[in-house]
């Protein structure tokens, strides 16, 4: 089992990790601490929007779409 | 989501409701009973937690701090992440009622809740509703005076999402449910490529639905009750007014060749009627239809997921999209919803695309009404011009105008089919709402007309903006009257076109200009509000010169 750290827009669709940090200001990590995406939550990703889109991840029982340049602040390690 | 339903089936006022987050920017106020107590009942814009940044959140925040008793409706389908703002609430030390909407779903897709338990852990009445059926209203009224204070209060704010596992451990079961077709759409509509298909479909789909329905109504119902009920009875009226030729003109109007002619004769109650009635209300009708469908599906945050990359090239992020689309029904309405954007500078941005280059349905059920008569290529010329005028501007801004961008974060709420009842009084909310706003104002705007054709001040004005005019834009000087009552109404002066006798491209430089021009008075009180005077002003700069611009250039290049 090798565990690998990359963001959520590295991460590919269909994939299950942890979140390990939020590579941003207090600002983005507040919004996304609202929205339950906190160091220690599990993620699936879902899809990657063409053209620089947005990511959409699971988290819980909630599905959610996040711009491209919030989800490059998602650090998730994944274990394959 | 739901508040704005539960707040309808509490107290019989209509509050428009949608399945997506950010259809409340404002609040509602009304009252219920219970036995003989009164209760003020206010429906507050949605929001994930307190402290938020958008206009609207900041609305609810402010709404919490003032009422006495708080409802919180929380998605029961959804609950861990509804419960942020529930604990952020528990905080606060209020008398507290919890509600779990969309009890029905839940338990459709195997997921339990025990009620019970939740009310105990937390010390305040829980309440299961579905709003939409009016489920539960009735133990939601009873349970009013029984709100408590919290029982239990979070302790840490750093442990809150800690405290919700723990909680959720002891009251919420999922058992395995069957896959269903929504799923599989749900995947589709949101996939990479597929969805952007599928969203370009719906949009073009929705074009073409709603000029099917507005010209299905026009052509079916009011012409023919126009014509065989409305017409003899103008013609009745015209006799009788005879003694008054005066009464008559301004009444009835200038007979063209012989007849009176409803879109010509410019009468108070021929033109005046006709307009609003039989040429704008059967496109409002198809507009707000299709959208109100679109909404209580759950496609616009899909919608807005989807265009987030393209809308990130010209400075915007997706939910850009939803103030959009209502703007294309009419502009107040658009702006108003600017207020889930998160910053101001976006909200102006907006704002300013919203009136520079999004034609409000009236209008639009002119340009089609009068270009159509030269088939569809001029009407799809004016829509790629204002399309294009939206992608130029909006990068402009993105250079010009500095400020905090945030990026998209958003929910994407499930599909659900719509309950037929609920669209239905949604379409009948807007469209009373634009019978009562713009009947009025064209009817004036057409006794204001008919009463200066007697004075000279009409020809003096034509005189003086005649050579600019024709110049310029390549239109006669009486466009300029057309300009005037952009101001009034749009679909008026586009109205005012008609008997001008001007060919396709001196129609389609006029449609694109007073589209662009300048907002009519209500859109423009409504930035006035909304931003303040100096937004406003930079606006009005950027309307008025873009217009002269583009319609110089197309005066040159058509």
């Amino acid at each position: 089992m090798e565990k690998k750290q990359m963001s959520l827009v590295e991460m590919p669709p269909g994939q299950e990790g942890t979140v390990v940090a939020i590579d941003g200001g207090q600002g983005v990590v507040n919004r996304l601490w609202v929205m339950g995406i906190f160091p220690g939550r599990k993620i699936t990703k879902l899809a990657s929007l063409p053209a620089q889109g947005p990511v959409v991840i699971k988290v819980g029982n909630q599905e959610l779409a996040l711009g491209r340049g919030m989800a490059q602040k998602v650090i998730v390690e994944v274990t394959r | 989501m739901g508040k704005s339903v539960i707040f309808t089936q509490l107290s019989g006022v209509y509050a428009i409701s949608s399945n997506y987050p950010g259809t409340t920017v404002d609040f509602s106020k009304s009252t219920v009973r219970k036995n003989n107590t009164w209760f003020e009942l206010i429906d507050a814009p949605g929001t994930y937690a307190l402290s938020a940044e958008a206009e609207a959140e900041k609305i609810a925040e402010k709404l919490i701090e003032e009422g006495d008793i708080v409802v919180n409706v929380v998605d029961a389908t959804n609950l861990e992440r509804n419960l942020y703002l529930t604990f952020e609430l528990l905080e606060k030390k209020k008398p507290m009622i919890l509600v779990l909407n969309m009890w029905d779903e839940a338990k459709k897709r195997g997921i339990e809740i025990d009620r019970e338990a939740l009310e105990e852990a937390l010390g305040v009445p829980v309440i299961p509703v579905v709003a939409t059926t009016g489920e539960g209203i009735k133990d939601l009224v009873r349970a009013l005076d029984r709100a408590q204070v919290p029982k239990l209060v979070p302790q840490d704010h750093e442990k809150r999402w800690e405290e919700i596992g723990n909680l959720l451990k002891k009251v919420q079961r999922f058992s395995y449910r069957e896959p269903q077709w929504v799923d599989f759409l749900y995947r589709a509509t949101i996939s990479p490529v597929g969805g952007l298909l599928i969203g370009i479909g719906v949009l073009i789909g929705s074009f073409f639905l709603i000029r099917l329905i507005g010209e299905g109504i026009i052509n079916y119902v009011f012409d023919p009750l126009f014509d065989r009920f409305y017409l003899p009875l103008l013609e009745k009226l015209d006799q009788l007014l005879s003694f008054s030729p005066f009464l008559q003109s301004l009444l009835i109007g200038q007979r063209i060749e012989g007849v009176i002619d409803f879109e010509q004769s410019l009468g108070v109650l021929s033109t005046g009627i006709y307009i609003p009635i039989a040429v704008v209300l059967p496109y409002i009708l198809a507009f707000y239809l299709i959208l109100g469908f679109l909404e209580d599906i759950g496609y616009l945050p899909r919608l807005a997921v989807l265009l987030d990359g393209f809308f990130h090239k010209v400075g915007l992020h997706g939910y850009a999209i939803v103030p959009t689309l209502l703007g294309l029904g009419c502009n107040v309405p658009g702006i108003l919803g600017t207020r889930v954007l998160e910053s101001e500078v976006e909200r102006f941005i907006v704002a300013t695309l919203i009136s520079v280059a999004i034609p409000c349905a009236a209008q639009q059920a002119l340009i089609v009404g009068v270009l159509g008569d030269f088939g569809i290529g001029p009407v799809v010329l004016v829509y790629s011009v204002l399309f294009l005028v939206w992608v130029v501007t909006a990068l402009f801004l993105k250079f010009v105008v500095p400020g905090y961008r945030p990026a998209l974060i958003i929910e994407i709420p499930p599909y659900r089919l719509p309950y037929p009842r609920a669209v239905a009084s949604k379409l009948w909310m807007r469209v009373r709402e634009f019978l009562k706003d713009a009947l009025p104002i064209v009817l004036l705007g057409v006794l204001g007309i008919n009463l200066l054709y007697t004075t000279n001040v009409f020809s003096h004005l034509a005189e003086t903006f005649s050579p600019f005019l024709s110049r310029w834009l390549g239109l006669p000087g009486e466009a300029i009257f057309v300009l005037f009552l952009g101001f009034l109404r749009k679909d008026l002066a586009m109205g005012l076109l008609i008997p001008l006798g001007l060919s396709p491209k001196q129609l389609i430089i006029s449609s694109v200009v007073l589209a662009m021009f300048f907002p009519c008075v209500a859109t423009f009180v409504i930035i006035l509000r909304e931003l303040g005077w100096k937004r406003l002003l930079q606006s009005t700069v950027i309307m008025v010169s873009l217009s002269l611009l583009v319609g110089g250039l197309l005066n040159v290049v058509l």
